[in-house]
């Protein structure tokens, strides 16, 4: 078939915007759990946060902050036809995303080197809460570390797009969606940052 | 093959691009052929999962001296109800008749997005290859229901890693339909096709999405929790590491019940399609019958408990969900009651596709009263868990989507195919369908009054005869099948040339030629009237 002459900015929008519904319900269930086991072992929980770092919790949530600033300001940039600007901010983006997950890294690493992982001789030892502490822990920044790999993925493609002009002053609605989509990775680490690290 | 005369288009079943045969059906962003490639494959599932019922049904001819074992009929429940819920009455009508109709009803060449479409199918192919391959891959056939309840799915041997990641991957495909769909309602509609003039198949269509997009995720990350519980421990179901098994019923179904809404709305919308044209009347209460299918997506989200009234909840809970239970038959029975009011007075043209909506109308009528029944919690402790529970769904189901998607498939053939089948064979497949139907799972819900557990591969002598009532209406209803699906099959090669409108229906899908052409219109409608005026159309 031939391709279709009609382009719906507004149509590919409403349909990303339902897309991250059904990512916010996506970790909703986790969020479910979250809260049941927290209702059910608060002192395990405190004691859980508390062998988190939140200094570099936090440290994290303003890299990934920042970076969602970086995209909004690459989409300005293609709207004003400022290429060159537009892929600097893109640019900046995929490092920030970087740099996170390279933090996140030293993390988990931290808590394996502690024996503090699903599964160890270590954990066993601790009270049944903590241990469900931590597979919540693995379980949902593991799930939100992929979903900044496949943020930085898609942003990646979109860098190339703007390079290539595929991306441009008149038609950006594919930018804002990947925006979209990096902002959402955001705000579920905004909510996971206080339920974990600032759980102690 | 172009059947209509006035019409210098090529239908969508001549290739025009530069692919040809099955290449250019496996890379097509046609609505209409995703359509058609959905139909096909759904029924080849629905009938290997046919066959395996009928083998469970030949086993529960003896008392004991069975064909297979218990561990093998513990992998066919499982195998029949994964494949019959997960690759056809989940996906079955928004899939086939959605994807075809959908845009056609509302006056659109296409879905929003194209594409997504097309790469909905190949998940839920991919979805539906590994949930094949889980059977012959890793420890075996998965033996644990289609519900995979942990604990024991965790603890199993059986390859239940691979089947849940199927049924992962399969919800995905059925997400992406959802945004699809809504998307298209909300921005593709023809111009004067106001929200209250689009025909019911689309609010039908509507809220199925809305739920597919909302309860879908809660599987897929149960599913996901019980992989990673599988492989790497991490203790959420599992009481000894602190978890809980009641969690995760929870999880399955927040998603499982507002499934099963997603398996009846689309149903009882193409349904809403059939009556009045067979009875030449506008339908009887049009926004009561859409704001029902709205009203049921929203309560049926919230009485998904009443699956677990044994599994240990608090008296309050189950009280609540008892409630919620009882009103959520309040909009399905306002549905029945609006068909039932259009019939009334209509001049009725009899044809096999009102036969068969009929025939949903009756045995929905039974699967949703035996549901009533399910939701008063002293009767549901009596029969949780027997071959009651197994009779009603399969009444609401079989009986309600499986009947909808087969007349909804009778009443949509002409066009689809631009060829009309034999009325006198469907007829025909009609009788030993319904009898058997009726001595199959009437049995069912006799034998569980009685006290016969579900899913057990022996059973007690005083369960012997109904036994094998229900396995003589088995042979019965699958030799109706075969015949209705025989005649479509001989039908889609052999059939008369169809009419553009065979059943004077008066929605968009009779305005155009049979097969429609690709673009589906050749000039988008302008819409002045509701969906269902008969009585301006035949002046």
């Amino acid at each position: 078939m031939s391709e279709h002459v009609h382009r719906d900015d507004f149509g590919a929008r409403l349909g990303m915007w339902l897309f991250l519904v059904t990512e916010i319900v996506l970790f909703g269930g986790l969020f479910i759990g979250y809260s049941y086991m927290r209702y059910k072992y608060p002192m395990e929980f405190h004691h859980g946060g508390a062998e988190l770092n939140a200094t570099l919790g936090v440290i994290n949530t303003l890299v990934l902050l920042t970076s969602s600033l970086t995209v909004v300001l690459a989409i300005v940039a293609v709207q004003r036809a400022e290429k060159k600007r537009a892929m600097a901010f893109l640019g900046t983006t995929l490092v920030l995303g970087l740099t996170f997950l390279v933090i996140k890294s030293f993390e988990w690493a931290a808590k394996f080197h502690h024996g503090l992982y699903p599964n160890s001789a270590h954990l066993a030892t601790l009270p049944p809460g903590e241990q469900v502490f931590f597979g919540l822990y693995f379980t949902m920044t593991g799930l939100h570390g992929l979903h900044v790999i496949a943020g930085l993925s898609v942003l990646g493609v979109m860098l190339w797009w703007v390079a290539t002009d595929r991306i441009r002053q008149d038609r950006y609605v594919h930018l804002e969606n990947g925006g979209l989509y990096w902002h959402l990775v955001d705000v579920i680490w905004i909510f996971l940052l206080p339920l974990f690290y600032l759980a102690a | 093959m172009t059947t209509h005369a006035a019409t210098a288009q090529p239908s969508y079943l001549v290739d025009t691009g530069k692919r040809k045969g099955l290449l250019a059906w496996l890379t097509t962003t046609d609505h209409k052929r995703i359509g058609v490639l959905y139909l096909y494959s759904m029924i080849s599932f629905f009938l290997i999962a046919m066959g395996v019922g009928f083998v469970m049904r030949l086993v529960q001819l003896t008392t004991f001296q069975k064909l297979i074992t218990a561990q093998t009929y513990n992998a066919l429940f499982t195998l029949h109800g994964v494949i019959m819920i997960f690759l056809f009455v989940i996906p079955g009508l928004p899939a086939v008749f959605g994807n075809f109709f959908l845009p056609i009803l509302i006056g659109a060449k296409d879905v929003a997005f194209p594409r997504l479409n097309l790469a909905s199918w190949y998940f839920f192919m991919a979805g539906a290859i590994l949930a094949v391959l889980s059977l012959f891959t890793g420890g075996g056939a998965p033996d644990t229901g289609w519900s995979f309840y942990a604990p024991f799915s965790l603890k199993t041997g059986t390859n239940v890693s691979l089947a849940v990641f199927a049924a992962f991957i399969l919800g995905f495909s059925s997400m992406l339909t959802g945004i699809n769909f809504i998307t298209t309602i909300h921005r593709l509609r023809a111009p004067g096709m106001k929200w209250f003039r689009m025909p019911l198949m689309c609010w039908a269509l509507y809220s199925t999405s809305w739920i597919q997009l909302l309860a879908t995720p809660i599987v897929a990350i149960t599913l996901v929790l019980v992989i990673l519980e599988r492989f790497f421990g991490i203790g959420i179901f599992d009481p000894a590491k602190g978890g809980d098994p009641l969690l995760y019923q929870h999880l399955f179904w927040i998603y499982s019940h507002p499934a099963v809404y997603i398996m009846i709305l689309p149903a009882m919308g193409a349904i809403t399609e059939i009556i009045p044209t067979f009875s030449k009347r506008t339908i009887f209460g049009y926004k009561a019958i859409a704001f029902s299918s709205m009203a049921i997506a929203g309560v049926g989200s919230l009485v998904w408990a009443h699956h677990m009234f044994t599994s240990g909840m608090s008296n309050l809970a189950t009280m609540l969900f008892s409630l919620l239970t009882m009103i959520v038959a309040v909009p399905s029975a306002i549905k029945v009651f609006n068909w039932v009011g259009t019939l009334y007075k209509g001049s009725i043209d009899f044809q096999p596709p009102l036969l068969f909506a009929l025939t949903f109308i009756f045995l929905f009528a039974i699967g949703g009263l035996t549901g009533v029944m399910q939701g008063a919690l002293a009767i549901n402790v009596h029969i949780h868990d027997t071959y009651f529970i197994v009779g009603h769904f399969h009444y609401v189901m079989f009986g309600g989507t499986g009947m909808g998607f087969f007349a909804a498939l009778l009443y949509w053939f002409p066009k689809m195919f631009g060829r009309m089948y034999s009325k006198k064979a469907i007829y025909v497949s009609w009788f030993p369908m319904f009898i058997g139907f009726n001595m199959l799972y009437f049995g069912m819900l006799i034998l569980g009054m009685m006290g016969m557990p579900r899913r057990y591969y022996v059973h007690l002598p005083q369960f012997h005869t109904m036994h094998v009532v229900a396995t003589v209406g088995s042979w019965l209803l699958v030799l109706g099948l075969l015949i209705y699906f025989g005649t479509l099959l001989y039908a889609i090669f052999k059939g008369e040339k169809a009419e553009d409108n065979p059943w004077g229906g008066v929605t968009l899908e009779w305005t155009i030629a049979s097969p429609p052409i690709q673009e589906n219109f050749e000039t988008i409608p302008t819409i002045t009237h509701g969906p269902y005026e008969f009585e301006q159309e035949s002046k």
